[in-house]
């Protein structure tokens, strides 16, 4: 097996239970008081799009405000899913077709970060990945084996399709920390979100460890004649079916009775 | 107006759909055809997925033929038993479609499938539309008429056995040859959204011959039933038809259709041909373009 699953393996233990959790029991670790402006995004007539505010307070043991940095990353996540990933090739030198593809397991349907300063700059690869913070850190689980120069190549392709449609993205510098003492986060929310349950984690890092981490939920789902509408097309196909061809029929014969009338 | 499409998962503006379905509808009423070869592309064109777009716009076909068909009933332009055979070959078409579709999108080249077929057959379309009305054109000025076309089917059609008289359209051949004729077109709109009236005219005049009086009538009723077979296996298969897309395009449309028709009646139909054909071969000429194109994004991601 290659080491990505090992390492998505050991990152669960590692988040479930050992590091902030050691720092805590020596009674010396910060606690992150967070919340978010909304658990709940509607998708609705009329969404184009939301803006979340990740916001919060820091406690630290004793009161006493370390010296130093301290940052602050969150990470919106939406339910991850397994997909495939396509590339074009031109064919015969005249038209692009889909030629190889790469399937992954579990792929975020949605990723978004925003961190103080550049992930690169407050932690090492290694804390990254155990935490998947940033996108070069994403554990995607590829479901094949083997060249990693284009396992690489169809990773990156994943990674700048879905931030060209905005379901990844990753920011400095929309994270504000004042006193040390609050942060505010905004993380953009585009119109094609996808459904589900997203996590909201936050983390406080400082010298290059993950101090404190806390999570909360947030739902996205169609509520109101959304909800209806999607949940008829999915379920009741035929009756669905059948509102449609009432509805075009409806306005076709309309339209004509109207404009005969009309001449 | 931003509207929410709740199957394309997106939001868009509501007057551009509008906007959009009543220039498709304008033309369509003024060349007596769908339209759905339009709309589909522009969807595609303007975000849409194109599995959406192909099972949205076979609705508003619908709604477009439908005040057609109307007009046609009552001159007694409708060839029923020739429409029958055309529809029954259809609905069987709309079932392959269904398959073929579920295969293409799974082998991740319903894309370019949808591309290619659009290319080759507008493309032709376009050309030999182009070009016969081109003659007209030229005839009609020089004031030289052109030599009558024989009607006379296919000599393929001809060799058929079982043959049925069909008394309105004037034919005394085998129902094999709209039965195929009816299927593909079934294949066609359930790939591409399209009600297929710019190939059944055609096929209807040329291969199997039939008078021009029925053509019309009997081509918008073959394309009003297999555009709601084929809403209804896309409801019941994949799920993408999106009443919200096509409740806009619906309202331009059949407002758009009405309006074409009042305007087709002030222009010579040589003139209208040839316009319909430039249009035609503009269509094929984008796709050609965005098939050679390097395109924006290489990759692609669908969810397994």
């Amino acid at each position: 097996m290659s080491w990505r699953p090992a390492c998505a393996l050991a990152s669960l233990l590692l988040v479930g239970t050992t590091a902030p959790a050691a720092a805590q029991q020596q009674g010396q670790a910060p606690i992150l008081v967070p919340d978010v402006s909304q658990h709940q995004i509607e998708l609705r007539s009329g969404f184009t799009g939301a803006e979340l505010l990740l916001f919060g307070a820091i406690a630290y043991p004793g009161g006493r405000i370390p010296d130093g940095q301290i940052d602050i990353v969150v990470v919106i996540e939406g339910p991850r899913t397994p997909i495939t990933v396509r590339e074009k090739a031109k064919l015969g030198g005249l038209i692009w077709v889909n030629a190889e593809s790469n399937s992954y397991r579990t792929a975020p349907s949605f990723y978004a970060v925003a961190s103080s300063r550049p992930i690169a700059d407050i932690m090492d690869d290694r804390e990254a990945y155990v935490y998947e913070i940033g996108l070069k850190h994403l554990q995607l689980s590829p479901l094949q084996v083997g060249d990693t120069q284009e396992q690489l190549r169809f990773r990156d392709g994943l990674i700048a399709t879905n931030m060209a449609d905005g379901r990844f993205a990753q920011s400095t510098g929309s994270v504000e920390i004042s006193q040390k003492l609050l942060y505010s986060a905004r993380i953009a929310i585009p119109a094609s979100v996808p459904e589900g349950r997203y996590d909201a984690s936050t983390y406080l890092v400082r010298n290059g460890k993950v101090q404190a981490a806390e999570e909360t939920e947030v739902v996205v789902a169609k509520r109101g004649v959304e909800q209806f509408i999607s949940l008829a097309a999915d379920r009741y196909g035929f009756l669905y079916g059948l509102a449609a061809i009432l509805l075009s029929l409806g306005l076709g014969w309309l339209a004509g009775v109207l404009f005969q009338r009309r001449q | 107006m931003d509207i929410y499409l709740p199957i394309a998962n997106l939001a868009v503006n509501g007057f551009v759909i509008i906007a959009l379905g009543a220039l498709v509808g304008f033309l369509s009423g003024m060349f007596g055809v769908g339209g759905g070869f339009l709309t589909t592309p522009l969807l595609i064109f303007y975000g849409i997925p194109p599995t959406v777009a192909a099972a949205s716009a076979s609705s508003q076909v619908t709604g477009a033929s439908v005040s057609g068909i109307f007009a046609h009933l009552k001159r007694g332009g409708v060839d029923f038993r020739m429409g029958g055979v055309l529809v029954f070959g259809g609905i069987f078409g709309t079932g392959a479609g269904a398959g073929l579709f579920a295969l293409l999108t799974e082998l991740g080249q319903i894309d370019t499938v949808i591309n290619i077929i659009y290319v080759v057959m507008l493309g032709g379309i376009g050309t030999s539309m182009a070009l016969e009305s081109w003659r007209s054109v030229r005839a009609l000025r020089s004031g030289k008429p052109l030599p009558a076309r024989k009607r006379r089917h296919h000599p393929l059609v001809a060799s058929l056995p079982w043959r049925w008289r069909f008394y309105r359209s004037g034919l005394y051949i085998s129902p094999i040859a709209p039965l195929i004729l009816g299927f593909l077109t079934g294949v066609l709109t359930m790939l591409l959204g399209v009600g297929g009236g710019f190939i059944m005219v055609p096929a209807m005049l040329y291969i199997l011959g039939m008078g021009a009086r029925v053509v019309v009538g009997t081509s918008l009723f073959q394309i009003l039933f297999v555009t709601i077979a084929s809403t209804m296996m896309h409801s019941v298969t994949t799920h993408a038809v999106d009443i919200v897309l096509a409740l806009f395009l619906l309202v331009g449309s059949v407002t758009g259709a009405q309006i074409g028709a009042r305007f087709a009646q002030k222009l010579p139909p040589e003139y209208l041909r040839l316009a319909l054909s430039c249009i035609v071969l503009l269509v094929a000429l984008r796709m050609v373009i965005g098939l050679g194109w390097r395109p924006a994004e290489i990759f692609t991601v669908q969810p397994l």
